[in-house]
């Protein structure tokens, strides 16, 4: 990459935010999603207006869909933070186009999540009990103060490294006066000072750090709501590991299928490259692996003691009412990608994002069969349950998905989707680096630290920290 | 030991005048009950604690309400779970249910399932606002002005025991000036989750709970485990020996729940003796 190639890249990503960038398809795309969430919304006054009743829950399958899609935004939300942190963290150059991406991911995906345990709650008016009269024994606690933590935590991880790409903006001419005026407030009177850039870089090293583990939490703390109870299935010590590695699987899927799509729509060929679904391909594996590996582990134990409840769970889950869903998910959500992406020849810019979305669906329907068979299998001398979701669960569940989308375009459309000054910067370290080789040591420490330095690398941040230390 | 033969053939309505003895062990309970609750009280008490603080200072204790549930007895008319509803105007919701268990020999059970009031109850544990609470007396209770609806306690509870208004609950003309108390959960409120509660409206004015009142075959026992007593409203006998001589067991003790009802072994044969069906 040239410094043409960053100026190319700036004109890129101001396409998106120019007016009426989104054009008649875009129109159209946005109010069809719009209907289907009216729709969904509707559906949910309806749900209000008449209880649960009008769902397909009942006494013994209390939740069903709106906790399965609950779980699959919230595993969809870890594409960001653990993308972007720990690449970031570990100065991974290549992330530097694609970690926007992921934290808007996050962003709309825990916002979803959210929304989606309140529309399951039988009393949504009373969702601030949670925080008047909080249990901390409950799991369900456990769970909205690390998705609350994450998701305000995200937001501003999302803002962040967004101050510097505002600044450039709010002076471009192509733009309407409203939005510049919003970026210049946004942008904070950023003027690419040595200290802005030193204390933004470590402000962002710090929220890496700091969201890793929440994010990890609030994984954790998903499982433990199943983990925690005293269910044949649920009642098992790896689930919050389990689903950690199930939501960075999802979530790397999802980065891969939103890239591929914003790539092709907006463009960005030049930016967003081959190298990037081939190292996505690879991390997608190994956690596809990993997931695989859980998977395994899970059901050996279980079907290797055959306690009566896991035989007539998992002769449901294999051959009985859930096979359906239960083989979607080891086939087309794991073996099948996995294979696409163990062969060099199939590990292209053409089937990776194919794999991404085949585990988009396995996912799903994971998170499905351990929702409800768990809740079906008998407890007492019943049958077992059934659950068949109704129009309004779908309806909610479609709503769910087009608000996705169209979340992520607004959000696409209001800021710009690569971050323009780290691309940039990667660009000055490798020509830093270039200089650092042909130079002599000497030279070099001549020069203020904090400007000479790649910024983010750890020697500038540990010189501004030294530095602030003395003050 | 062998129960009060005086009480035998008595008056089983308990609206009507209630025989002494046994009058006199609710109301003393109860009485109890209301005086001032201390907070070492307010932990749950187990039975081995329990009994060993009824030996210190009976008096002060309030009651630890247990039931005995006598499957030998259980002819699974559904009379039980039919008083439940009636009394807490549940509509179709069971909150005791009856099963029929099909045992190993061909033959069948039946087998009433109440809210076991857990010491150790996975439906508190899980509560994400506190609304399932455990009182002084180790009734589980909910506080549906509380309840958000979540259903994990549904979820969390090994014995189904509990049910939740799915929809718009249909309260009966009166239950509208009823007043609510988590004790007596009338009128019922919509998306909150219900349960058996062992009539705590009715043990503390030294009553049944409706299911017991309602038993023809007199199977099901209250028990106190302060006082180490326990009456199906025909005989009053002492607890521990009712649980040791019938070889008591409990649901799923392997889970650690801890239930407060107890189930004495038997296949329904003895009630068929006793009253034709």
């Amino acid at each position: 990459m040239s410094s043409a190639t960053v100026a190319r890249l700036q004109e890129h990503i101001e396409v998106p935010l120019r007016p009426r960038a989104w054009g008649f398809k875009g129109r159209l795309l946005a109010s069809g999603l719009g209907l289907v969430v009216a729709w969904g919304v509707f559906a949910w006054f309806h749900q209000l207006d008449s209880g649960l009743v009008v769902t397909g829950l009942g006494n013994r399958v209390p939740w069903g869909l709106y906790i399965t899609d609950f779980v699959f935004f919230i595993g969809i939300s870890y594409a960001g933070t653990l993308v972007s942190a720990i690449l970031r963290l570990s100065h991974a150059g290549w992330r530097r186009p694609i970690t926007r991406l992921a934290e808007m991911i996050t962003v709309v995906g825990l916002s979803i999540g959210s929304v989606l345990i309140v529309v399951d709650m039988g009393r949504p008016e009373r969702l601030l009990n949670v925080v008047r009269f909080p249990h901390l024994h409950s799991p369900l606690t456990w769970d909205m103060l690390a998705i609350s933590t994450y998701l305000i935590g995200s937001i501003i991880y999302l803002y962040l490294p967004l101050i510097p790409d505002l600044a450039v903006l709010s002076k471009s001419p192509t733009l309407g006066p409203l939005r510049r005026r919003v970026y210049r407030v946004l942008s904070l009177r950023w003027a690419r000072l040595p200290e802005q850039r030193a204390s933004l870089n470590k402000s962002i090293a710090i929220l890496a750090v700091l969201l890793i583990p929440v994010a990890i939490a609030a994984h954790t703390v998903v499982g433990w709501i199943f983990g925690m109870t005293l269910r044949e299935g649920w009642d098992s010590t790896i689930y919050g590991p389990y689903f950690v590695v199930g939501a960075i699987f999802s979530g790397i899927a999802g980065l891969i299928v939103v890239m591929a799509i914003l790539r092709r729509v907006y463009h960005l060929e030049e930016f967003i490259t081959e190298k990037h679904f081939r190292y996505l391909g690879w991390l997608l594996l190994v956690f596809g692996l990993l997931y695989a590996y859980f998977t395994g582990s899970e059901y050996l134990t279980m079907g290797y003691k055959l306690n009566m409840g896991s035989q007539s769970l998992l002769h449901e889950l294999t051959l009985g009412q859930y096979a359906v869903p239960f083989w979607t998910f080891g086939l087309a959500g794991l073996v099948v990608p996995l294979l696409l992406l163990s062969f060099r020849r199939t590990r292209t810019i053409k089937w990776i994002p194919i794999a991404g979305a085949l585990v988009l669906v396995g996912m799903w329907c994971k998170r499905l069969v351990i929702v409800v068979p768990s809740l079906a299998l008998p407890t007492m001398p019943y049958e077992w349950g059934v659950y068949q979701p109704t129009w309004v669960e779908w309806s909610i569940t479609a709503a769910a998905f087009a608000a996705f989308t169209l979340m992520f375009m607004v959000l696409v459309r209001c800021f710009p989707m690569i971050s323009v000054w780290e691309v940039d910067e990667g660009l000055e370290r490798e020509e830093g680096l270039e200089r650092e080789e042909g130079l002599e040591r000497e030279e070099g420490l001549e020069l203020e630290p904090v400007v000479e330095e790649p910024l983010g690398s750890r020697r500038a941040l540990a010189a501004s920290g030294a530095e602030g230390g003395k003050r | 030991m062998d129960g009060n033969k005086e009480l035998q053939g008595a008056q089983r309505d308990m609206a009507g005048p209630a025989v002494g003895s046994r009058r006199a062990f609710l109301g003393k309970t109860a009485a109890i009950a209301g005086s001032v609750v201390l907070a070492s009280q307010i932990t749950k008490i187990p039975w081995e604690s329990a009994a060993h603080a009824a030996a210190s200072d009976p008096s002060d204790e309030v009651p630890q309400w247990a039931m005995v549930i006598d499957l030998a007895r259980c002819d699974g008319c559904d009379d039980c779970s039919k008083a439940c509803q009636k009394t807490h105007f549940t509509g179709d919701q069971k909150w005791l249910e009856v099963f029929k268990v099909h045992d190993e020999g061909g033959g069948h059970y039946f087998l009433p399932r109440p809210c076991m009031q857990c010491e150790n109850a996975p439906c508190e544990n899980v509560c994400p606002v506190g609304a399932t609470f455990t009182n002084e007396s180790g009734a589980v209770l909910i506080d549906h002005r509380i309840c958000i609806g979540c259903r994990i306690c549904i979820a969390a509870c090994p014995y189904g025991a509990r049910s939740f208004n799915w929809g718009v609950p249909e309260n009966p003309p009166g239950a509208r000036f009823a007043k609510y108390s988590p004790e007596f959960p009338v009128p019922h409120r919509k998306g909150t989750a219900e349960k058996c509660m062992f009539c705590v409206h009715n043990t503390k004015m030294g009553k049944l709970p409706a299911c017991a009142t309602a038993c023809a075959m007199s199977a099901i026992w209250l028990g106190d485990l302060v006082q180490d007593v326990a009456t199906n409203g025909l005989e009053t006998v002492k607890l521990s020996w009712l649980l040791s001589s019938r070889h008591a067991f409990r649901l799923k003790e392997e889970l650690g729940t801890r239930p407060r009802v107890w189930y004495l072994p038997g296949h329904g044969e003895e009630a068929k003796t006793v009253t034709p069906v």
